[in-house]
């Protein structure tokens, strides 16, 4: 018993002289010596200017997704132009808790700023908060974290557009008769995805797509096993599914993958947000004859200038700011009811057969 | 007193004393908390060295609020723990009852009115595990499985694929604020306080005394008069009351809630628990070691996120360091009863374990050089 008390109280010592230390006077920043914790301080809390910062971090929802990887690809070519170095960081698995770990984590190594792909828009916030307080300026782009979490949001199209093309498409391809259409999603919390989402259920009350009848909304999760089982899942419960929809680039690949692996070519099609290069081999085998996306390599681009500009001061992120991005030209930030502050990349782009060919990323 | 002096064929030795035997000064540190409390200071020092950001104040307390969650639930986790047993399902309780409060609020409920009836869902969940393990008496493995799955499944019946948002800012204090005039967030406080209370009944009272007995042997401290069932019914009941309070506090630090918060996390409570001290069959423990370890594996994450090391990367160290917290107290348990005959082969194993974990480090930091020498 008399060895508890003692690891009680040297519990509580580590615990203060860590605590004190840490909030000792501001000093340097380099790391102390050999003496134990009660050496290194912390510079007092505020102001982070860009001058002592040295890095800037792009976080995707999570790694090894081929979209991202490409969004990144534009990031490093704008961070050479500007002379800056950008850190890819994500986590492995689109998710939420993870990606507020490793935002954490990333506002403690003090960035110039952050450019985040948002898991979840309202959990984010909390954490968006702590680094913009931080004085730590936030973007997000592609998916956005709620107007309050972040400084400014790079969209890549508008968000009624995205929705909009891709029911036409669906349309398109289901022919006059039209038919059941079911939606393959990424993560049932995904900002971008379910905002396309709702405004597909809205387009589907117009007159001239009474014939599509949406029979359901699955989730993928931005994992291919996932997404390809999903598929599956839809082509049993739906003898009669005439088209899928996946406005992810992981789900419209998995599902490309999963008509043609059933023999369904010709008879189930796909269509949704995908990438030239993953898709070229399905619109070839017309699996999926017609698909749309904007360059998420602009996107990376776009999101590394804007932020740059707003770690700078260039911009101070109120609407009416221009910037210009590099070769993308002038950008101007403007204020949307729904959106917030935020910056429009351009229009979203179909492939079909006739042009499959002509890009290469 | 007695003396040796009625045995027939004795020696002049005293067999019984009245000092307690002499207990020398190294075999004091002979405990495992004094080793946690070694590791700790070597990853505080290595941490140091390697990056200025580790013992930033505004950053240990914003890393710390990130592990209350599973400190709260580790507590009664230890108790259950030290009676043989086992509650996976909560993780999944605290989701459940996260998921309820969100639905009441979204429905237009008092904020504090859907917290309580949160409260009072998670304490049933935790009363269900209870009632089965004790009363029915099913293994609790396979209940807690059992319930692991279909809590979860609340979850989500609850909340569907919506979210509930914008909670208060009287409430979202709980998991962001912190202390008036200090950086230690309310979460972190109350599990210190929480964790003060649970050590007390766990190592001063007697009903802590019998947690241990029914680890110890269960049917002896049956047979002893002691109500085991009522005791294993108050602790799964209590497990659910902090795993519903976790989920108020996990709520209240995201200012949202979605079914699927803190799927897994029951896993790194166990893993707390565990490389505490807790005997995982049971019978020993201690809270103070338990604390010390959700501290050593917070800093341990904390720093290695810092260097930029990838979640699923992390759990290698915490995997192998989990598995020496096994290995070394069986080693010396092995080699002090053996004397000089030796377990070579057990020694061979700690040994090629420890350097497994030397080497990841290497690897892992000779890998990463260019990108640690830029932080």
């Amino acid at each position: 018993m008399k060895n508890r008390s003692l690891f009680v109280l040297l519990t509580v010592i580590v615990a203060l002289s860590m605590v004190l230390s840490a909030c000792g006077a501001p000093t340097t920043e380099a790391p102390a010596a050999t003496e134990a914790p009660a050496v290194t301080e912390a510079p007092a809390a505020t102001e982070a200017s860009a001058a002592t910062c040295e890095n800037y971090v792009l976080v995707p929802k999570n790694l090894g997704n081929p979209y991202f990887d490409t969004a990144n690809n534009g990031a490093q070519e704008a961070a050479k132009e500007l002379g800056i170095t950008v850190l890819y960081q994500g986590s492995a698995t689109a998710d939420a808790t993870e990606q507020i770990t490793l935002l954490n984590s990333l506002i403690a190594q003090k960035p110039c700023a952050l450019a985040i792909s948002a898991n979840d828009s309202d959990a984010l916030v909390p954490t968006g908060k702590a680094a913009m307080d931080a004085g730590i300026p936030v973007v997000t782009w592609d998916s956005a974290i709620a107007a309050d979490g972040r400084n400014l949001h790079i969209n890549q199209a508008v968000l009624h557009d995205i929705g909009a093309i891709e029911i036409k498409m669906a349309s398109d391809i289901a022919g006059p008769d039209g038919g059941q259409i079911a939606v393959l999603s990424a993560t049932s919390t995904a900002p971008n995805q379910n905002a396309w989402i709702e405004v597909m259920k809205e387009e589907l009350t117009k007159p001239e797509y009474a014939k599509l009848e949406l029979v359901e909304v699955v989730y993928g999760d931005d994992d291919d096993t996932k997404s390809y089982n999903e598929a599956q899942a839809l082509f049993t419960k739906y003898p009669d599914l005439k088209v899928i929809i996946a406005p992810t680039t992981v789900g419209i690949a998995a599902s490309a993958r999963a008509v043609t692996d059933a023999g369904l070519i010709g008879k189930v099609f796909v269509t949704g947000l995908g990438t030239p290069n993953q898709m070229r081999e399905y619109v070839k085998n017309g699996a999926a004859p017609q698909f749309a996306l904007w360059n998420p390599a602009d996107l990376g681009y776009l999101s590394v200038y804007a932020m740059h500009a707003l770690a700078t001061g260039e911009i101070k992120g109120v609407a009416g700011d221009k910037f210009t991005a590099g070769k993308l030209g002038e950008y101007t930030v403007e204020d949307d009811p729904d959106l917030g502050l935020n910056v429009l990349l351009g229009l979203p782009f179909i492939w079909n057969i006739d042009n499959i060919d002509d890009s290469n990323w | 007193m007695m003396s040796s002096s009625s045995v027939s064929d004795a020696k002049s030795v005293k067999l019984i004393s009245e000092n307690a035997p002499a207990v020398s000064f190294l075999s004091r540190f002979l405990h495992w908390e004094w080793l946690l409390v070694g590791l700790i200071f070597i990853v505080v020092i290595v941490n140091t060295q390697l990056t200025p950001y580790f013992l930033d104040a505004n950053n240990l307390s914003r890393t710390s609020s990130d592990f209350m969650e599973i400190g709260l639930m580790m507590l009664p986790m230890v108790f259950i723990i030290i009676t043989g047993n086992i509650d996976l399902s909560v993780a999944s309780n605290m989701g459940m009852s996260a998921s309820f409060m969100g639905l009441l609020h979204n429905m237009g409920v008092n904020i504090w009115v859907a917290a309580l009836a949160a409260l009072l869902l998670g304490t049933l969940g935790g009363v269900l595990n209870g009632y089965l393990i004790s009363k029915v008496k099913l293994p609790a493995l396979v209940v807690t499985l059992g319930t692991y799955a279909f809590y979860r499944g609340l979850a989500y019946v609850f909340l569907g694929d919506q979210a509930a948002r914008g909670y208060p800012e009287a409430f979202t204090y709980f998991g962001q604020g912190k202390i008036l005039g200090t950086l230690i967030p309310f979460s972190v406080a109350l599990f210190l306080f929480m964790a003060v209370i649970f050590g007390l009944v766990l190592h001063r009272t007697t009903f802590g005394r019998y947690l241990f007995s029914i680890g110890n042997n269960e049917n002896a401290t049956n047979y002893s008069g002691i109500p085991v069932a009522k005791i294993k019914f108050i602790i799964y009941m209590l497990s659910g009351f902090m795993a519903s309070s976790a989920g108020l506090i996990l709520a209240a630090r995201f200012g949202s809630t979605r079914p699927d918060n803190g799927t897994g996390l029951e896993l790194a409570v166990i893993t707390a628990a565990v490389l505490g001290g807790v005997d995982i069959n049971g019978g020993k423990g201690s809270m103070v070691g338990a604390a010390l370890s959700l501290l050593l594996i917070g800093l341990m994450r904390f720093g290695m996120g810092l260097l930029n090391i990838q979640g699923q990367v992390q759990g290698i160290a915490i995997g192998l360091l989990l598995i020496f917290s096994i290995l070394i107290p069986s080693l010396v348990r092995s080699i002090s009863k053996a004397g000089k005959n030796i377990n070579w082969r057990s020694i061979m194993f700690t040994l090629i374990f420890l350097v497994i974990f030397v080497l990841f480090f290497i690897f892992f930091f000779w890998s990463r050089a260019a990108v640690i020498a830029s932080v």
